[in-house]
């Protein structure tokens, strides 16, 4: 099986969903001629037309703005926000139009728009180029939000998002984009060509929306986490020792509550580990449901590991970034508690 | 250098508050007949004065004169006629039944009734709609059933969007006419969107964008504008400068450009500004935009200069921020004397039919209401299931909807 770095699988689901359907439209900052400053569009440009692949003003608003006008004309567009970090401007638009569109005309229309964009930290973005918004966008309903982890899951689950009839948030971990990164930025990070979810099939294939994936068994805790964190979280059990369960929760909206459980009930405990700042942040949601659906099951206070309350910092990043050594702390309290 | 003092702040003020004369010596009327009607083809650039001036097709005399005349018969005149006091009625019945508490909230369109209602008549089928709260007359002029949208404002059983939207939140693919959203402008770049992938899908179709003047101050507004002007999307940009946005005068958001069409030249987007209490010149105007945009010639903005006579909604109490009777001063008049008076004066109309037809119409209209009464109001009869609420927020319910439906006992 071919083996495809995550923004070349990410460009090969564009690439097969346009293929399939002409209602596929690309589009977004620098996505046209010159393929995104990711490169996630190269080349789809020249394959399928202008009309098909293009270069927008830089006007976040303006791009979902006339994605949800494109999309109750019929067409299904995958429009790129350059970073999560300028997603704002269209925040209107994602959270007041497009998520709740078919609700309040009651189908008369509808809005199936995927909006990609790159999230988290990790490549010395400072505040503009490193902030995870995900719960900016599971706090609205009628939307669906994504967080891939690796190239294989990249791909089915942006082709899903595509196929989706709803509205898609598709964050991107920018820091997993060449490899499996676990935080140790002082080390070199394996290609995605040497790692077994590098390996993305050609062609078309999907993955379901709303379902989780154990990337680790185990037995003595359970860990939540998505995106980059999922290769923390594995880091820090191998090196603790500890013999933690890490769910990689794929998809945040809907979200695999049935995976979380059996997991928790298992282990009876539980971490919840994500980049984005802590307060009112998506592990909130998760300590609370886990709370709510284990309670009795759990030995240990649910732990949270997230991002410091702050705005992302330039030069404290690693400081900032919670590494493997934060969540191996967290998994070692939680183990003694 | 004229004055290197310290700085001032400016504030801009209408002419006239509560207690004042009213005042509209300001606003300049050209006269009926007098703007040009440039071919569709014509260079922007060549037009921009057409920004500043007004294009007027019916004098006080009542005639049609001028190069924007001649495309509605005697009959679709009449039918104009119709449909605007048609909604002049309903709004009256609906904003009576506000005050009754058969509905929380009601917005009416007196003295604007030209614009929507014209407008309807220059799009041709499968053509799309992105209206604010106030071109209900786009429904009306197109047959959209009085009772379906009484259904909708009441909230009742028969509510087609299942009493999820604010009253007069309308949507009707069928009809040309995009879900309303109580956000401001963002309807504005959705239309401009279904303009462009009408392009990208080699279709015939073209799209309406709706917005008042204070929220040309919005920055959908304006990005609107980049991509209709960058990909030369088939759209009319429709701006209705009604002179009030809730309690604030146009000048807050019109700034220094004069116009609000003059916005439009900074993009290079030929921008006309009409006479909105004209019927003959809003339909003619609009006609001239459709063509353009269908024969790939791109966007035209067109300010349709107005005034709203009544309450911004049922929650407003314009008494307190201009004088009474401004209403009565405002140089253009009122769209459904104006139209009746020409039809008059061509003798295929007289005050006694008017008359007759307002008794036929309010006749009709109160039919209609009793209709959707029979379906519920707000507070009172049959009302959408609480089964309802939970529907319709996705395609397929996700397995927390489901738990919380079932929360919910329903």
């Amino acid at each position: 099986m071919p083996r495809r770095t995550m923004i070349e699988a990410i460009r090969d689901a564009m690439d097969v969903s346009m293929g399939r359907d002409s209602q596929v439209i690309v589009y977004g900052e620098d996505v046209g001629f010159f393929g995104g400053v990711f490169r996630a569009t190269q080349g789809l440009q020249a394959k399928y037309g202008k009309s098909r692949c293009f270069d927008a003003p830089i006007s976040e608003s303006g791009i979902v703005g006339s994605a949800i006008g494109m999309a109750a004309y019929g067409l299904k567009p995958c429009v790129e926000v350059q970073f999560a970090d300028y997603v704002y401007p269209a925040y209107d638009q994602i959270v007041s139009e497009a998520a709740r569109l078919r609700y309040r005309s009651n189908g008369d229309f509808t809005c199936p728009i995927v909006v990609r964009m790159p999230t988290g930290g990790g490549i010395f973005g400072g505040q503009t180029h490193s902030q995870s918004p995900e719960a900016l966008f599971t706090h609205v309903s009628g939307l669906k939000v994504i967080v891939p982890s690796n190239p294989h899951d990249a791909k089915g689950l942006l082709i899903a998002a595509i196929e989706d009839p709803d509205p898609v948030i598709f964050l991107e971990p920018k820091r997993l984009y060449n490899g499996p990164f676990d935080g140790h930025h002082d080390k070199p990070v394996t290609p995605w060509s040497k790692h077994e979810l590098g390996e993305v099939a050609d062609g078309h294939y999907t993955i379901p929306l709303g379902k989780a994936a154990i990337r680790r068994p185990g037995s003595a805790v359970t860990v939540l986490a998505y995106g980059t964190m999922v290769y923390v979280a594995q880091a820090a059990a191998e090196e603790t020792g500890i013999d933690a369960e890490v769910i990689d929760l794929r998809t945040l909206l809907p979200l695999d509550l049935e995976a979380i459980v059996a997991s928790v009930k298992k282990t009876g405990r539980c971490v919840v580990v994500h980049e984005a700042t802590l307060t009112s942040g998506f592990g909130a949601e998760l300590a609370a449901l886990v709370q709510e659906n284990c309670f009795y099951h759990l030995e240990a206070p649910v732990a949270r590991v997230a991002g410091w309350d702050t705005p992302y910092p330039h030069a404290q990043e690693w400081d900032y970034f919670p590494g493997p050594a934060r969540v191996g702390r967290a998994l070692v309290e939680t183990l003694e508690a | 250098m004229a004055d290197a003092g310290l700085l001032r702040f400016h504030v801009p003020e209408p002419e006239v508050r509560p207690g004042g004369t009213p005042d509209f010596s300001n606003v300049t009327i050209p006269k009926a007949g007098s703007v040009p009607r440039p071919e569709i083809e014509v260079d922007p650039r060549s037009i921009r004065d057409m920004a500043f001036s007004i294009i007027r097709v019916l004098n006080r005399a009542g005639e049609a004169v001028g190069p924007w005349t001649g495309l509605l018969s005697d009959e679709e005149l009449l039918e104009g006629l119709r449909h605007m006091m048609t909604l002049r009625t309903f709004d009256a019945r609906m904003q009576m039944a506000q005050r009754q508490g058969k509905t929380s909230f009601y917005m009416q369109h007196l003295g604007e009734e030209a614009v929507s209602c014209a407008f309807r008549k220059a799009l041709a089928p499968g053509d799309m709609n992105f209206p604010t709260y106030r071109q209900a007359g786009l429904l009306i002029a197109d047959g959209y059933p009085m009772v379906t949208m009484m259904n909708q404002i009441y909230s009742n059983e028969a509510d087609p969007l299942k009493g999820r939207q604010l009253p007069i939140m309308y949507s009707s693919k069928e009809h040309g006419f995009f879900s309303i959203s109580g956000n401001l402008a963002t309807q504005y770049i959705q239309a401009v969107g279904w303009a462009m992938a009408s392009a990208i899908s080699n279709d015939s179709k073209i799209a309406a964008a709706w917005i008042g003047d204070g929220s040309t101050a919005e920055s959908d507004f304006h990005s609107a504008l980049v991509f209709a002007s960058t990909y030369k999307a088939p759209v009319i940009l429709n701006v209705v400068n009604n002179q009030w946005a809730i309690s604030t005068f146009q000048g807050i958001a019109r700034g220094g450009s004069g116009t609000f069409a003059a916005r439009g030249l900074g993009f290079g987007i030929p921008s006309l500004r009409v006479d909105g209490n004209d019927y003959l010149a809003v339909h003619a105007v609009a006609k001239w935009a459709a063509e353009r945009a269908r024969k790939n010639l791109g966007p035209t903005l067109v300010e349709y200069v107005t005034y709203r006579a009544g309450a911004h909604s049922s929650s407003d109490d314009p008494s307190a921020y201009r004088p009474k009777a401004e209403s009565d001063a405002w140089p253009l008049g009122d769209p459904v004397i104006r139209l009746k008076n020409h039809l008059i004066h061509k003798q295929v109309w007289s005050e006694e039919r008017h008359t007759q037809a307002e008794a036929e119409i309010l006749e009709t209209v109160i039919a209609a209401q009793k209709e959707a009464e029979s379906h519920g109001t707000l507070h009172a009869g049959g009302k959408p299931s609480t089964r309802d609420m939970f529907e319709g927020v996705y395609a397929e319910m996700p397995p927390h909807l489901r738990r919380q439906r079932q929360q919910a006992g329903v």
